[in-house]
């Protein structure tokens, strides 16, 4: 364990009960900007891609302007995502503790946390959602380039726009399906979405889930 | 000579086909309709054709469309390719028949084919944005259309534009408003040659046989009908000289059928996709039924001070 598992702004407070700071407020603006666009974008993109949801069509004020927002929703997803990207690669990066706790998902289910690695600031389960995120959210902006008429058209052929298409809706839906992931791990471990929305979780919080960077963050070495 | 479709009364008739002659509509599931309209579709026999581009003009003056003037490269192809204001096109190439040793100029007339099974309508995710007429007539209705481009990549004759002015596609109407009213389409109506006639699909290809007999009878023994099955055939159909050979006919396809790509697109990845999906979210619920919140403890709390109090 030689890398800091603690990002610049991480910080306790002692008390009753112990608070940890966990993302500085420029980090959860970032967030909540990716998650706004990314929730946008799968309502809008979901009306395009089958009949029996195009009424979602009507949230953005009809069929054109869904076509017409859709792809710029994207832009503002990548970049957003980009800085998020940058933000948290570093301690996302895969250890070997890591698989241990994925090959134990069975534990991580149950809730039996006490069976498993310390975890640093992010654990396996956050780090596959990061690391397949960066991935996909890759492909869809490249693929959705090749498949934005308005202004790609010319570029691409139609052959090249078929598998951009077939493509990009593919990992749509697999982008969607990790962020049903993403979205049920924080409502189900409590205490969670306030790291998100304050920036704050308990002691008790930080020692359940992620030990090993809260007792990097009190001793301050590793 | 093939008997032209007569001039019209000039008193208001009513529309010989309409919503309710639809079986097939975009993003939609409709009941068709039980008896199914005759279907129609117009013959273009390359061979009689003389290159003349009255059927261009006439599809420009009917349809009350303008094309842009062009920049002459040295063909005769005027303009370049289909555009959202061409939806015809007079395509030229000069084959040499090896066999033969002639210079055979080939003018095909391009344009929508009115497949009886359409990709565009199979892609398009606008309800009702393309439709299909039980006569065979193929659709766009401009209203729905949102511009997406899909039909393009459900086409596998590569023919629907995209319009940049308004964004949306565009692509020949069998001039099904003329149809309806008992007329035959602009482009053929102003044909000089007869090299396009229209009629019943089922007297356009007998007329095809009587033509294909007269160009085997002057040598060209593969002159044949082209009515792709891998579309479940088409309400526009040619006359070519050489149907081993549909591609020399400025790359007509050899045997068009939707691409596997949007058959999957728009078929198996649609279900699973939302199964998965479903199946995410239900797993979620599930979870949570049985597993229950994970909450923190007061003991978690507790270490956490002591942690802390440890440093101070």
């Amino acid at each position: 364990m030689s890398k800091s598992e603690v990002d610049a702004g991480d910080s306790v407070h002692p008390g009753k009960p112990v608070i940890v700071d966990r993302y500085t407020l420029p980090a959860r603006i970032n967030h909540w900007i990716t998650a706004i666009s990314l929730v946008l974008l799968a309502l809008s993109g979901l009306a395009l891609f089958t009949p029996a949801l195009y009424f979602l069509t009507g949230l953005f004020g009809g069929g054109q302007l869904t076509r017409i927002i859709h792809p710029w929703i994207g832009v503002v997803l990548f970049v957003s995502f980009l800085g998020l990207f940058f933000r948290f690669f570093r301690l996302n990066l895969w250890e070997k503790t890591d698989s241990v706790w994925m090959s134990r998902l069975r534990d991580v289910l149950a809730g039996d946390e006490n069976k498993l690695p310390e975890v640093g600031k992010y654990n396996a389960g956050q780090k596959m959602v990061f690391w397949s995120m960066s991935l996909f959210i890759l492909v869809l902006i490249t693929s959705g380039v090749v498949i934005w008429d308005q202004y790609f058209g010319n570029y691409f052929t139609i052959e090249q726009k078929r598998i951009a298409v077939l493509i990009h809706s593919a990992t749509a839906i697999v982008a969607i399906c990790v962020w049903i992931v993403h979205v049920y791990a924080a409502i189900w471990v409590r205490g969670t979405i306030g790291a998100m929305t304050r920036g704050k979780v308990t002691g008790g919080w930080a020692w359940r889930h992620h030990r090993r960077w809260l007792k990097e963050l009190v001793t301050g070495k590793n | 000579m093939f008997t032209p479709v007569p001039n019209p009364t000039t008193s208001p008739v009513a529309a010989k086909f309409g919503q309710q002659d639809l079986i097939r509509r975009s993003a939609s599931s409709i009941t068709p309709p039980a008896k199914r309209q005759t279907e129609v579709a117009k013959l273009i026999d390359v061979s009689k054709c003389i290159g003349c581009k009255a059927c261009q003009v006439a599809c420009l003056e009917w349809n009350n469309l303008t094309e842009e003037v062009g920049v002459n490269v040295g063909v005769y192809d005027n303009p370049h390719d289909l555009t959202a204001n061409t939806w015809t096109l007079m395509r030229y190439t000069e084959y040499e028949n090896a066999e033969s040793g002639n210079l055979e100029w080939l003018i095909r007339k391009d344009g929508c084919m009115h497949c009886e099974d359409p990709g565009c309508l199979k892609a398009c995710p606008a309800p009702g944005a393309i439709v299909q007429y039980s006569n065979g007539i193929v659709d766009f209705d401009h209203d729905k259309c949102i511009g997406c481009g899909y039909c393009i990549k459900g086409c596998p004759f590569n023919i629907p534009r995209i319009s940049q002015v308004d964004q949306k596609a565009y692509k020949c109407s069998l001039c099904s408003d003329r149809i309806a009213v008992g007329q035959g389409p602009a482009c053929q109506k102003a044909c000089p040659t007869q090299a396009i006639v229209f009629g019943t699909k089922d007297e356009m290809k007998q007329w095809a046989d009587h033509r294909i007999k007269d160009l085997k009878s002057r040598g060209f023994k593969n002159a044949g009908l082209y009515d792709p099955p891998g579309v479940g055939g088409t309400h526009v159909m040619y006359v070519l000289q050489h149907v081993d050979k549909p591609q020399i006919y400025a790359g007509l396809p050899n045997n068009p059928s939707i691409s596997p790509l949007v058959e999957v697109w728009k078929g198996v990845t649609k279900y699973v996709g939302l199964a998965a999906i479903g199946a995410f979210a239900a797993f979620g619920f599930l979870h949570h039924a049985l597993a229950g919140a994970n909450r923190v403890t007061e003991e978690d709390e507790e270490n956490a001070e002591r942690l802390t109090e440890g440093r101070r």
